[in-house]
């Protein structure tokens, strides 16, 4: 088999390829969400997919996450593979009930009788002034929940990738989708223009199949000093800072938290010796926490320095300071220049 | 034990809603039946529900197409408050086109217009006492401006300003207003459905004389707790006024997606035992009548009411969508129930009080009007540029008594922005 040709895309084109794919795979698949059918989704992550793929396939629905989420676990049970869409993460709490207790104790509780081969795709973050209902990261809401796996892509060629693993793979899995890279690498500098995907090496993305394994991360920057571990939109921000204060920090893009990949990481800190944790959301039991937890229980004897957290503050997202809430270029300078002092 | 066989079934099939018009079509509202006024008569505010389950399906109409206002349910109120009610609808307007435009010049971030749809939260704000409380969703701008709530405050709320009294920290629109009976604009749906019952099952149980009203759309009724809100009112008899505004559309999802293909909203009030109109939304003096209706049962501890206002959402969702993208042109031209301003204005006229004249003057005066208020709402600053509410307000109100690991980031973040923008950063 030839390699299939790639075409550079965005993000939102990357995850609109990978359902694209999987629909004309595999007949389990169908697609659902608000403004999902013909619309093609408020962020157009599904547009042409209903007109290509059918309105059986590819269908709007009321505006009830509960529904959304709950009739998923019933098409699943049936041996569908729904995906469907939560228009914003703010948006998915009605929902939290049908997940936790329902799709991600479904096989358990059943003892494999009845399984839940459901990916919930919601776009996630803020940076966009969204204000405290379009802005959120509850990644970690997710992650404390035993079932559930949780994947948030940084790139295009990630995103299509790691949806096309997580809709084969045959336990719900919440992917996220760091909204504020939709079209191009976000860096945190908010007054400097941003770049367009094309200009970056994770826009070429193979038109056809190919999958992501969930559960391993990648060293998007190799280095000695300091270990970053990161997701999401924030994989962008540290690199541009990285670059710009000039630390030979090693990058590493968790792609999937749960489960999370901890070979990667404990080989990184344990090179390094030190380790900063960043991530936009809430700093308070956020999944930094679990982070910082595990590599000082596995790299206890190798760090020279306390575990940093670089976080989004403990407050609703702001709508007119969000740049003071973001953890930006400032933030991270200040922790990089404390970690290696320490 | 014989199961049953699977001989001869024929296939099921998946029933997929789609609206009747897509961009590219005519819209043809033929087949939406207009009832002559007074098709259903208004009966007293103490019927039992199980006996006019026909006006959940029928539609209150007291202005007809000869623009007099007629039949049982004309609330009959005077030409002085009839104007006022078109000032109000008229000035709600002026401030949606001017907030729109100045969300389209990079002021702000976000708006939203109420445009079609200013009876429904401009004539039913009139008929509750100033102490009523409402529970509104996003687009019920209405309700502060008939409360004469200062609309500089609400711009300097859209602008995320030095001035807005909710120190920038919610999306544009998203007011909240205790002390004009307004509460806190979610940005989640339906959430204030059941709260407006919890409100009004404390009035009734303090033995107050408040009542409370809550508004929707069309989609929001899919939501839960607009089912669980239904269930709990009728459970304790609750007064309070569940309205659905049902504009067709939300975002690009028709009402069918909600399941209007099947019943109307108002029918929804039957399956729990409580009353439920449905009203012609763009008729201010229905819909100012049924409210004025619900709101006397209420009191009466006749219990709680579901009003359904079938109107039309004239423009976009927000700011954020395009509404050709997904819904034929001219939907609302062709609407057949008109445009609620118009509709009054031409009653006004049709009984001698108004003129095309002093219309055309009140739109200019308010236009106007609107265009001082906010150049003055501007100079406490627009979106993005420095004149916002201090640093550290981010972090008050989380709890009402600061914690220490909030202390500690708020110390942190004034350091930051000294880091940022110097030692001058105060002037931020």
């Amino acid at each position: 088999m030839s390699e299939p040709a790639t075409k550079t895309m965005n993000m939102i084109e990357a995850i609109n390829s990978a359902l694209d794919v999987m629909l004309a795979k595999d007949p389990e698949v169908v697609i659902m969400g608000e403004d999902v059918g013909y619309f093609g989704g408020v962020f157009r992550a599904t547009a042409g997919l209903q007109a290509k793929h059918g309105k059986t396939r590819v269908f709007d629905t009321p505006i009830s996450e509960c529904g959304i989420i709950g009739v998923g676990v019933g098409m699943a049970a049936y041996g569908l593979r729904p995906v469907p869409e939560i228009q914003f993460a703010d948006y998915i709490y009605p929902g939290l009930d049908q997940l936790v207790s329902e799709a991600a104790r479904l096989r358990y509780r059943s003892a494999n009788d009845f399984i839940c081969p459901m990916t919930v795709r919601s776009p996630f973050g803020g940076g966009i002034f969204g204000g405290q209902t379009h802005s959120q990261s509850p990644e970690s809401l997710f992650t404390h929940v035993c079932g559930i796996k949780t994947v948030i892509p940084a790139t295009p060629y990630d995103a299509k990738g790691l949806l096309i693993a997580a809709i084969e793979d045959n336990d719900p899995v919440v992917f996220f989708e760091p909204k504020r890279i939709y079209n191009g690498p976000f860096t945190g500098y908010y007054d400097r223009p941003v770049e367009p995907w094309s200009k970056h090496d994770g826009s070429a993305v193979p038109q056809g199949y190919y999958r992501i394994d969930l559960g391993k991360a990648a060293v998007v920057r190799e280095g000695a000093a300091v270990t970053v571990l990161t997701y999401g939109t924030m994989v962008h921000v540290v690199k541009a800072v990285v670059a710009e204060i000039g630390i030979d920090a090693e990058i590493i893009d968790l792609r999937t938290l749960l489960p999370l990949d901890i070979e990667t990481i404990e080989a990184s800190v344990q090179k390094t010796g030190r380790c900063m944790v960043v991530h936009e959301a809430t700093r308070t039991s956020g999944f930094g926490a679990e982070l910082a937890a595990q590599v000082q229980e596995r790299c206890f004897y190798h760090l020279e320095a306390p575990v940093a957290r670089v976080t989004g503050f403990d407050t609703p997202y702001p709508h007119s300071l969000e740049w003071a809430y973001f953890p930006g270029p400032v933030r991270l300078a200040r922790a990089f220049d404390k970690i290696m002092k320490d | 034990m014989v199961q049953s066989t699977k001989d001869n079934l024929a296939p099921l099939h998946l029933h997929i809603p789609e609206p009747k018009f897509r961009p590219g079509d005519v819209a043809d509202f033929s087949d939406i039946i207009v009832p002559p006024v007074d098709a259903h008569p208004r009966p007293d505010e103490h019927v039992l529900p199980a006996d006019i389950h026909p006006l959940a399906y029928g539609l209150v109409r007291v202005l007809g197409d000869d623009h007099a206002a007629t039949g049982s349910w004309n609330p009959g109120l005077d030409v002085a408050t009839l104007q006022v009610m078109l000032r109000r609808m008229l000035l709600l307007r002026a401030f949606d086109d001017r907030m729109f435009r100045a969300q389209r010049q990079g002021k702000t971030s976000f708006y939203m217009k109420s445009f079609g749809e200013e009876a429904t939260s401009v004539a039913t704000t009139m008929a509750l006492h100033f102490d009523d409380m409402c529970f509104p969703s996003y687009r019920q701008q209405g309700i502060l401006i008939t409360r004469d709530y200062p609309l500089v405050d609400m711009m300097n709320q859209i602008y995320s300003n030095r001035g807005d009294r909710l120190k920038g920290r919610q999306l544009p629109i998203m007011y909240s207003a205790k002390a004009y009976g307004f509460f806190s604009i979610s940005g989640n749906l339906t959430t204030q459905y059941p709260q407006a019952v919890g409100w009004a099952m404390a009035s009734a149980s303090r033995g107050d004389t408040r009542i409370s009203a809550v508004w929707c759309g069309d989609g929001s009724t899919a939501e839960g707790d607009f089912h669980n809100a239904l269930t709990f009112a009728a459970v304790y008899n609750a007064p309070v006024i569940f309205q659905v505004v049902n504009n067709q559309w939300a975002i690009s999802s028709f009402s069918g997606f909600a399941g209007s293909e099947r019943t109307t909203f108002a029918a929804r009030a039957i399956g729990y035992g409580i009353a439920g109109l449905r009203v012609d939304g763009n008729d201010a003096l229905a819909v100012y009548a049924a409210m004025q209706w619900a709101a006397n049962r209420a009191r009466n501890n006749g219990g709680p009411t579901l009003i359904e206002y079938f109107t039309y959402r004239g423009e976009g969702h927000s700011t954020s969508d395009d509404p050709g993208a997904y819904r034929a042109a001219e939907e609302y031209a062709l609407w057949p129930l008109g445009d609620p301003v118009t509709r009054l204005k031409d009653h006004l006229i049709t009984i001698g009080a108004w003129s095309d004249a002093q219309h055309d003057a009140l739109i200019v005066e308010l236009s106007e009007y609107v265009k001082a208020i906010q150049k003055e709402a501007e100079q406490n600053g627009i979106l993005g540029h420095g004149l916002h509410h201090p640093f550290e307000t981010m972090f008050e109100d989380v709890f009402e008594e600061m914690p220490w690991h909030l202390k500690e980031q708020c110390a942190q973040m004034l350091e930051e922005q000294e880091d940022k923008f110097g030692p001058d950063w105060e002037a931020r």
